[in-house]
């Protein structure tokens, strides 16, 4: 097989040297490498050059915490139809949708050939969001609910289409694209890596730090005169995406109590998530962690004042979310709902290419933090918490330990902080390597999220592509309902919490 | 069972915020900027140049709210010209209201004249919203839920966010408004029963933030309604959105004391 054979942290790779392949060796590799569990697809896009468009595909190898790539070249007159991947692996259903939508290429018996996003330079501009295609299913005792694109509650914009026997879901459709901003394009619409940062914090604003850390990953891969990353710069990178990942655990645990009506478990969480993103606001100004990470440098480094701040409140909410989730754990009432509740079992979850808590809570084990380490976490020995049964409350569990662990992270990487090495300002105006891709594989508190980036023979970035985890884990949350009570629909949901921006861009 | 429960209450205590007329942020936070006295033309053009979301402006130097994502950049690089302060009283009634200059130096004022005159009558003991998220990016979404929580508590007032526009005074916007969104919007806006407020919430949704010249927004809700609060901040606090909110209802008085 001739793919090229990376590392996460290595650097950045010349266009040209990424083996191009024909498609039906590209196909078969593909197929082949998804059928082991070991393998999951990280990316595959679409990008022009001037003999056509090039299809480039990066798989991840956990067992050998290698990153896999390869492309194919579409010619603009290539007259075969090329057949779509899909059909054999559904894990790679939103990037072909993606690619269809984007260029017009269709995929041949591609199953599930609908548009991804509804972009404004959408190939086939005769398909309108609000003419979506859902499935239906028609019979007598059965009847469709339509939810959305505006929810009930204070929350982003998605249409859900049920299709219910009864009071049991019998399919859901998710369709998404009403956040769809732009965020491929503005990336690639400045030279400013200070306003590529800041379109980087705006890709999902729950995850801030994750992409922020991705983006100034890819821009130092990419600089010509490399300085030095310190390792303090690398430790404080860490704690502000541990930070935000126990954030919005405690938040999402919170939530799921809200869900079921069980206020004292949802007050204390909702509390305790004010202290953890206070903390981080004391750090940087910024309740999400905005403005914090940039490249080469920091503007917030730690001072004593705020490591003690960091440290007294993070044991303080170590202690109390402890026993909030001793509380749930020893609340019949609470466990009768999250227990067989929207299951997605091993095999599905293999299938989609699930990651994240998703994928974890189904015996999966996908973390990046793990099997393909970046900056400090090469030097911390993470132990993925792991549940078999793939239900709410394994989700639920997942969360709760994570909080737990990434709370001792913390309080671990705090005690290494030195106050005497200086961490210098960030600089922006860096010249780019020409034709040049990179990138960078973060976990953040959804999951994986990738990002790539291609530049042109100036050194400008002319392809940014950014991959959310909830882009593969869409589909385990409509699996997940098939059969339960659609009342269950809010807590199935919010066990996932996915990302609605990040899926739309 | 019984235990657990009451450790948890224990530990929990007392959380809300006795008097959210008295509440001071950390030192960092970025709220409203102090702009120097007779800046010199060439840091003038360097901060022009600098600012990622062309916020900064000339004759005189002035700083857009509805365009400034906080990033504070120019604070890091002239921190003798400018200083972003805690304050986060940065709501205004009238969009140019949130263009911040040097003369600004202890409190934005807020237009209570502009303000439609059947709010306060209409709205003053109860006011009702219904929340749309059109493109953001759920950091406002979340620090709307959050001045909701048991922090801050804004339903006290008898604020609070409903499920129906049928039940709803007033839209609260956030996100810079997707091609996608501008039809679902318009309709939530026409299901509100009249008279009714718009509120924008975020930078984003003021200016269309770091989207404004995305291909994939359409703006044209905020320009055929008028809006009657502007909320800027990326995102936006739940003290800004609360003390906002109080203002344009006439219970909250803005004056350069309470820093």
């Amino acid at each position: 097989m001739s793919w090229m054979r990376l590392k996460n942290s290595d650097n950045e790779v010349n266009i040209d040297e990424i083996p191009s392949i024909d498609y039906h060796e590209f196909y078969q590799n593909v197929v082949e490498m998804l059928a082991v569990e070991n393998f999951h697809i990280a990316d595959y896009f679409g990008y022009t050059t001037n003999n056509g468009l090039k299809l480039i595909a990066i798989i991840l190898d956990d067992l050998n915490a290698e990153v896999l790539i390869a492309s194919h070249l579409y010619h603009y007159y290539c007259e075969d139809s090329i057949i779509s991947i899909t059909a054999k692996c559904e894990a790679l259903h939103p990037f072909e949708r993606d690619i269809t939508e984007r260029y017009g290429i269709v995929f041949k018996d591609n199953p599930w050939n609908k548009p991804l996003r509804f972009l404004p330079n959408r190939f086939d501009k005769s398909l309108i969001i609000e003419n979506y295609p859902f499935y239906q299913i028609s019979g007598e005792t059965l009847h469709e609910v339509n939810v959305g694109p505006i929810h009930a509650g204070i929350i982003e914009p998605g249409a859900f289409r049920f299709t219910c026997n009864g009071e049991k879901v019998l399919h859901l459709e998710v369709a998404l694209g009403y956040q769809h901003r732009g965020v491929e394009e503005a990336m690639c619409s400045t030279n400013s890596s200070l306003r590529q940062n800041i379109i980087a914090e705006s890709i999902a604003g729950d995850s801030a730090v994750s992409n922020a850390f991705a983006f100034t990953t890819i821009i130092e891969k990419l600089t010509i005169n490399k300085n030095n990353i310190s390792p303090q710069l690398n430790i404080q990178r860490v704690i502000a995406q541990e930070l935000e990942r126990v954030a919005m655990h405690i938040a999402d645990t919170g939530a799921l109590c809200g869900d079921i009506g069980y206020q004292l478990g949802q007050v204390a969480c909702e509390a305790l998530r004010t202290v953890t993103i206070n903390t981080t606001q004391a750090w940087c100004g910024n309740r999400f962690g905005k403005n914090l990470i940039r490249p080469w440098g920091s503007n917030f480094p730690l001072n004593r004042e705020i490591v003690s701040e960091i440290k007294n409140n993070m044991s303080d909410v170590l202690r109390r979310y402890d026993e909030v989730r001793q509380n749930i754990k020893n609340t019949p009432s609470v466990i009768a709902r999250f227990e067989a509740c929207g299951t997605v079992d091993r095999n599905i979850a293999l299938h989609i290419g699930a990651v994240g808590v998703c994928a974890k809570a189904s015996g999966v084990m996908r973390d990046i933090r793990k099997t393909h380490p970046y900056a400090e976490y090469k030097n911390i020995d993470h132990k993925p918490i792991v549940k078999t049964y793939g239900d709410v409350m394994s989700r639920l569990t997942i969360r709760c330990r994570e909080v737990i662990q990434s709370i001792e992270y913390v309080l671990d990487l705090i005690a290494k902080v030195k106050f005497d090495d200086t961490i210098t300002p960030p600089i922006y105006n860096t010249k780019l390597k020409p034709n040049t891709l990179a990138f960078s594989f973060v976990e953040g508190w959804r999951g994986e999220i990738a990002h790539t980036a291609i530049t042109d023979e100036n050194g400008s970035i002319c392809c940014y592509k950014v991959k959310d985890p909830s882009i593969h884990n869409w589909l385990a949350l409509s699996l997940a309902v098939r059969d339960e009570g659609i009342s269950d629909f809010p807590i199935c949901n919010k066990s996932f919490s996915l990302s609605y921006c990040g899926h739309d861009l | 069972m019984l235990i657990s429960k009451l450790k948890v209450i224990k530990s929990h205590g007392k959380q809300f915020i006795p008097n959210l007329h008295k509440v001071t942020l950390t030192q960092r936070f970025r709220g409203r900027p102090i702009i120097a006295d007779s800046v010199d033309t060439e840091t003038i053009e360097n901060l022009v140049n600098l600012c990622p979301m062309e916020a900064i402006s000339r004759e005189p130097l002035a700083i857009d709210l509805g365009k400034c994502l906080f990033c504070g950049e120019c604070q890091f690089q002239y921190p003798n010209t400018i200083q972003f302060s805690n304050d986060y009283r940065i709501a205004a009634s009238k969009r140019q209201d949130l263009i911040v200059t040097a003369q600004n130096k202890d409190v934005i004022e807020f237009d209570h004249q502009y303000v439609q005159k059947y709010i306060t009558k209409y709205f003053g003991r109860s006011l009702k919203l219904r929340q749309v998220c059109a493109g953001g990016d759920n950091s406002c979404e979340m620090e709307l839920n959050a001045s909701m929580n048991v922090n801050f508590d804004f339903s006290r007032y008898g604020i609070e966010f409903v499920a129906s526009p049928r039940h709803a005074d007033g839209i609260v916007i956030t996100g810079p408004i997707t091609n996608s969104m501008a039809a679902p919007l318009q309709m939530c806006y026409e299901a509100m029963a009249e008279p009714k407020i718009i509120i924008v919430v975020g930078t984003d949704a003021i200016s269309g933030g770091v989207f404004a010249n995305s291909k994939a927004i359409n703006r044209e809700f905020l320009n055929i309604n008028r809006p009657d609060l502007w909320i800027p901040g990326n995102p936006v606090h739940p003290m800004s959105f609360i003390e906002g909110v109080l203002a344009l209802l006439g219970k909250a008085k803005r004056d350069a004391k309470n820093e």
